[in-house]
């Protein structure tokens, strides 16, 4: 076991490599200028300011030698200045990212605590209204995008039941955690939606799977009670496919964010990225994307890890 | 067991293409998501397609002295603040939406299928980099993927469609070639060769046929995801320009006004997701009914 997770961890190298040169590549595909385009169009410059500038941020060299320049400055931590704030870029991310951290967790765990039970429900009452109640929930969550979700609970809390608990000034969990849960609670709600409805269909399929599974048969035969039987021996197998899909669909939880910290202005990575992106920042731009891309890689990892676990028939020699 | 055909689950008795055609779409009214799926996806296309005759107004004619009014008879979901009438830009939205879903997806199924297809096909080297290549497409979540490009290429119609065609792409090259190992090896195909078929001929008559099965319940998802994330970067700014249609961009614009006229919001959210939810319902039934293994 732990030389498969070594063994995973190795498999991070060139995938962050890979992450790496796409961000770079894609970041080359600007239009127009670097130059003006990092600098703004209100400056005229002459050709040779143009040329010293080129020069001084090594653009006029080729571009795998542009790219080499830059990676080694990333690898020591230096992914360039914020031309906004003049801040680091690393810094800048890593100030917010407590944030996007605390809505994913509690994303995820809405997504567990709602999934999971009504998934459970739906499988054991196969058929009957509750099923079909959860099925449409599913549907329904899997279909609502989360900038509508939010923005319709924006209105009824605001407009219908005027409160509004983060009116922009956001406080952080350490300062005051139950101001700071009573704002996240309802980003979370709207991230965590469309996963719960993915969980609880897994849920629900694994478990009808186990329940009309032989072993389960030959349990209910020696007269094992039906409760006995969910929770010891179909619940317990069906956990897999759970656990894979809530590890899975962790990772998505970080790009997602972006649109639900736009809509309830939370000051996270998502939102910093927006920012950086309407202000032409370019820097902190492709800072912030590979940053979330390499968040994400990392919560796939640890599923797999977590997948092996859970499974002990996977021998990974 | 892997050597089946994916999408002739009926068996191997070989059928006129055209009553195969006939058995599945006769299935898919049987199959309740199926039906329910082609219903909400047609309704959609109907309304995309007859937009001009359907909407009452232009999309973009602005009423000055009727601005922000509630749904009346003159317009029947109301006006925005430009006194624009919601009816015929929640009509046309449908119809931007379509274009912009429809282009990428046959975009990221060209070029992801003919990627996947070479290399499920040809093996070894060509299929290890062409598939290294694709996984790192993986390492994003989609939709920051999707905002990365479009951030970089800029707002408009055409670089939404690039960045969803990029971001798609490689889903599609996962599943056809995952389809194309499926039936390689199958028995007919080494018939066809023996008999001295030649490559474009066994892609073409055997392979692809019986390939095509998850290809399309995937292009069925994927039309529902591009919706989504044409709706989500306009929403945030970086879709289609201002004042073309687009239901995002009508939810973004809303949203300030929501208090004092919430139609703005309600009716393009409404046809956000029924566009979404027909997509997937119909997935969901083009699955059930091609692929009863899964």
């Amino acid at each position: 076991m732990q030389r498969y997770i070594l063994r995973r961890l190795l498999t991070l190298i060139p995938t962050l490599l890979g992450i790496s040169i796409i961000v770079f590549l894609v970041m080359r595909l600007i239009p127009g200028d670097t130059i003006s385009a990092m600098i703004g169009t209100q400056f005229k410059l002459t050709d040779a300011q143009a040329q010293a500038l080129r020069a001084y941020f090594g653009l006029d060299k080729s571009l795998p030698e542009q790219y080499w320049g830059w990676l080694t400055a990333a690898l020591q931590g230096n992914f360039g200045v914020s031309v906004r704030s003049g801040r680091s870029v690393l810094q800048e991310i890593l100030s917010r990212f407590p944030l996007t951290f605390e809505l994913a967790l509690l994303a995820t765990l809405i997504a567990v605590t709602v999934g999971i039970p009504i998934g459970l429900l739906s499988a054991a009452r196969r058929g009957t209204l509750l099923d079909l109640g959860a099925r449409s929930f599913a549907l329904l969550g899997m279909a609502l995008p989360s900038f509508l979700v939010g923005t319709l609970i924006i209105y009824f809390l605001s407009a219908r039941l005027h409160i509004l608990p983060n009116a922009g000034n956001y406080v952080s969990l350490w300062d005051d955690p139950l101001k700071n849960l009573t704002q996240m609670f309802f980003p979370a709600l709207t991230l965590g939606l469309a996963f719960s409805a993915s969980v609880m269909r897994t849920t629900r399929s694994a478990m009808l799977e186990q329940l009309n599974s032989d072993y389960l048969r030959t349990a209910r035969a020696k007269g094992l009670p039906e409760r006995m039987i969910v929770r010891r021996h179909a619940l317990r197998n069906a956990l897999i496919p759970i656990i894979t899909i809530v590890g899975f669909e962790a990772g998505y939880l970080f790009g997602g964010a972006v649109i639900v910290e736009d809509v309830f202005a939370l000051p996270g990575v998502g939102r910093l990225l927006l920012n950086a992106i309407s202000q032409r920042d370019y820097a902190l731009v492709q800072g912030t994307v590979i940053f979330i891309a390499f968040i994400f890689v990392l919560v796939n990892l640890l599923a797999d890890i977590a997948y092996t676990f859970a499974n002990p028939r996977i021998r990974y020699e | 067991m892997s050597n089946l055909p994916v999408s002739d689950a009926r068996g191997t008795t070989p059928l006129p293409e055209k009553s195969r055609r006939k058995g599945v779409f006769a299935r898919l009214l049987r199959n309740w998501s199926g039906l329910v799926g082609l219903v909400l996806v047609s309704g959609y296309v109907f309304v995309a397609l007859f937009a001009g005759f359907l909407a009452p107004y232009p999309p973009n004619a602005q009423h000055a002295v009727d601005r922000l009014q509630p749904p009346s008879s003159t317009y029947l979901l109301g006006t925005d603040e430009f006194g624009r009438d919601i009816l015929s830009r929640v009509i046309f939205g449908a119809q931007n939406s379509l274009k912009v879903a429809l282009s990428s997806v046959a975009i990221a199924t060209l070029l992801g299928g003919a990627l996947g297809m070479g290399a499920g096909y040809l093996g070894g080297a060509a299929d290890n980099v062409t598939m290294r290549v694709v996984d790192l497409l993986f390492a994003f979540p989609a939709i920051l993927l999707a905002l990365f490009i479009s951030a970089v290429l800029g707002p408009g119609e055409r670089n939404t469609i690039i960045a969803i065609s990029i971001v798609y792409l490689p889903i599609f090259a996962r599943v056809t070639r995952a389809s194309v190992l499926n039936v390689k090896d199958s028995d007919y195909v080494d018939a066809a060769r023996s008999m001295g078929a030649r490559d474009s001929r066994i892609i073409r008559w055997h392979i692809l046929p019986n390939a095509l099965a998850p290809i399309i319940v995937q292009i069925s998802l994927a039309l529902s995801w591009a919706i989504l994330t044409e709706a989500s970067l306009s929403f945030l700014g970086l879709g289609v320009v201002p004042p073309a249609p687009s239901w995002g961009a009508m939810l973004s614009e809303g949203r300030v006004l929501m208090e004092l006229a919430p139609w703005t919001v309600f009716m393009p959210g409404v046809a956000i997701v029924v566009a979404i939810l027909g997509f997937n319902l119909l997935g969901d039934g083009l699955r059930d009914v091609l692929d009863p293994k899964l």
